[in-house]
């Protein structure tokens, strides 16, 4: 598989540009779109949450200190959200191809990461240029996001290839998703503290695993600190099994994937 | 050398009781399937190096499907598919083109999509965009194309590099005449470099120009494999499947069988070719006065009769062809029982070469009404040249060439 996808690397490659291209190709500005889309939204954030509502985050001086909690968290949720629900449409959305051209499907699949991966650095840099306006400092615990990029890509993809697989069959699934993702964003501290959380649901909460995940996003990015390395291990390897999993059940299901689509 | 083996090919699509059923499959759980509904089976048949098969059948008789497998889009449900090298498909012109790319960057995606190199595609991109000749446009998107451009496009891609196997399907007939020939004479060209193709087609003249054999499917099975025109005789004989009709073919020898459908209500009892002097002949000289006899006889009252009669060449092209319906020679309330003598006349104008006459006793312009006796290879016969210049081609033109000094 890895062999086939090698052999493709410039088809994924020119289909992952091709498809910035084709997003901004009739506006006069172009890809500069790609910057002021998130920039914008952060920097609402930032002014609504911290000059309106004067959201303050115990512990941190920096007026801007909840907003810069905020971008946090939803730096990693958006990652998991985008690979998640194009996960679960990757072969419904490329019926079309899949039903015409033999190639290597998990092309598609590397060509959806890819441009997700993109899309979430583009959204870094934002941030990260918002932060220096808001006089935010950050140092080189940043780098943690490198890995930490790649657990919830790992993990996304992997649920996002199982239900994409079921998808196919069963169409209800990307009905459903974005209700059990509502659900899963509001059980997850990305626009509360975890300080507020009552005790009592708070072992609840901690079952999510997104919980670490973005609680690591808050340390590395508002309290440039490592995160904690036993539960992101931990998620990585389960992550790692979950997608080795969807590749079997992948592997099972392409045979007669293209006889439902 | 095989190029593609096709082995007890079948294919079925399974229905489940529920879906998790079939999930259940994959891991190894004993669930049977409600419903299995065979699209294809028992297919078998292979394609050497430079053969040309033409596969034809009634829509829904399996042709897509066993092409898609063959593809490899689709997985065989039981059998192979051997394949020695490397396919090209000209199914649908133009998939997965982006409108809002120009020609260039789609023509890359294209080629990446079907497994090129990165050094290939750069190497082959100019002589892709002088083969498609669109000028300026290569360069803009692809929503301002007309149609045909798209198609010189596609093609273009499509046939960039020579491949082992090319599968040739109806899309051949969109485009301007210009691209067609241009096109026609690259599959020509690839076919001569030993490329095998696979052609599925509705127009059997085309299939019978290009292809060595033809398989024929009908409901899903392998029903007849053999050579061109018999084949293709076959097949436009079961079109016109009615009630009460036989169809049945004889083997003349020589490789020619004679296909002999319809429902019998009238008969051709004889077949003769005449020259001049009313002698009987099987090589007829070129420009010479000939006479086709077709003796008829009605076994029943018909109300109307017509006799349509078609010269062909060796490939089964038509060279000429019209009816008593055309002609304005209807036969109007024949009875049972009445013999009818036919005598076509023309002039043998034609090329060097082998002949053949396909004859029809219908009602209408068509045998898609009434066929009452639908006859391929009714008679064979050849033509000589005598008395005339050398000339090459399916006809004898009479042609005269004035030459002035100035």
């Amino acid at each position: 598989m890895f062999k086939s996808l090698w052999n493709y690397r410039y088809f994924i490659f020119s289909s992952i540009r091709n498809e910035l291209r084709t997003r901004f190709i009739h506006s006069k500005l172009g890809a500069l779109w790609m910057i002021f889309n998130p920039l914008a939204q952060v920097m609402i954030y930032a002014f609504i949450l911290s000059n309106v509502l004067a959201a303050k985050l115990p512990g941190i001086e920096n007026k801007y200190a909840f907003s810069i909690y905020l971008m946090a968290g939803i730096l990693g949720w958006a990652l998991f959200f985008d690979v998640i629900s194009r996960s679960i449409n990757l072969f419904v959305d490329n019926a079309n191809l899949m039903k015409k051209i033999n190639f290597p499907r998990m092309a598609l699949a590397s060509i959806m990461l890819g441009s997700c991966l993109l899309n979430n650095l583009i959204l870094l840099g934002s941030i990260l240029v918002v932060f220096i306006f808001l006089g935010h400092s950050f140092n080189f615990t940043i780098l943690w996001l490198i890995p930490l990029m790649g657990t919830v890509t790992l993990f996304a993809f992997g649920i996002g290839l199982i239900l994409g697989v079921i998808n196919v069959f069963i169409r209800d699934v990307a009905q459903g998703m974005p209700i059990v993702l509502q659900v899963l964003f509001w059980f997850t501290p990305i626009v509360y503290p975890v300080t507020i959380v009552p005790t009592e649901y708070l072992g609840f909460l901690k079952m999510n695993p997104l919980f670490p995940i973005i609680e690591a996003y808050h340390a590395v990015l508002l309290y440039g600190e490592s995160p904690d390395m036993t539960s992101i291990v931990q998620l990585n390897i389960i992550g790692f099994l979950i997608v080795l999993f969807g590749l079997f059940m992948f592997r099972k299901a392409s045979p007669e994937m293209v006889d439902v689509l | 050398m095989t190029v593609l083996g096709v082995s007890n090919l079948g294919k079925s699509y399974r229905q489940y009781a529920s879906e998790f059923n079939r999930f259940g499959r994959w891991f190894n759980l004993p669930v049977k399937p409600t419903a299995e509904h065979w699209v294809l089976q028992n297919v078998t048949f292979d394609v050497r190096r430079g053969e040309s098969l033409g596969i034809v059948g009634k829509n829904g008789a399996g042709k897509s499907t066993l092409l898609k497998m063959i593809t490899g889009v689709l997985q065989p449900t039981e059998g192979s598919i051997h394949v020695n090298g490397k396919i090209a498909a000209i199914l649908e012109l133009g998939m997965g083109f982006s409108p809002d790319l120009t020609a260039r960057a789609n023509v890359l995606q294209s080629l990446g999509l079907m497994g090129y190199g990165h050094d290939e595609i750069t190497g082959i991109l100019s002589e892709i965009e002088a083969f498609a000749e669109i000028g300026e446009y290569f360069d803009e998107p692809m929503r301002t194309y007309s149609s045909g451009m798209q198609v010189r496009v596609a093609f273009s891609v499509a046939t960039a590099f020579r491949p082992d196997i090319l599968i040739v399907d109806e899309a051949l007939s969109v485009g301007d005449a210009y691209f067609q020939h241009k096109s026609f004479d690259r599959i020509r060209e690839f076919k001569n470099q030993g490329t095998s193709l696979l052609i599925v087609s509705h127009d059997a003249g085309s299939i019978q120009a290009i292809c060595d054999k033809v398989i024929l499917l009908q409901d899903g099975g392998l029903l007849m494999e053999g050579a061109p025109e018999t084949v293709i005789d076959y097949y436009n004989a079961s079109l016109a499947e009615h009630q009460n009709q036989t169809l049945r073919q004889i083997d003349c020898g020589e490789q020619k069988v004679q296909t002999i459908s319809g429902t019998g209500e009238a008969t051709i009892e004889k077949v003769e070719l005449l020259d001049e002097d009313g002698q009987l002949i099987e090589v007829a000289a070129v420009g010479h006065k000939v006479t086709l006899a077709v003796h008829v006889k009605t076994h029943f009252d018909i109300e109307k009769l017509v006799l349509g009669f078609s010269i062909k060449n060796h490939l089964g092209q038509a060279i000429f062809g019209t009816n008593t319906y055309h002609t304005k020679q209807i036969q109007y309330d024949v009875k049972s029982g009445t013999e009818l003598l036919f005598n076509v006349q023309f002039p043998a104008n034609f090329g060097e070469g082998s002949y053949s006459v396909q004859l029809a006793l219908v009602s209408t312009d068509t045998h898609l009404v009434n066929n009452y006796e639908w006859r391929d290879l009714a008679y064979v016969f050849k033509i000589a040249n005598l008395a005339k210049d050398y000339f090459i081609g399916m006809s004898w033109l009479d042609s005269i060439i004035e030459i002035k000094s100035k």
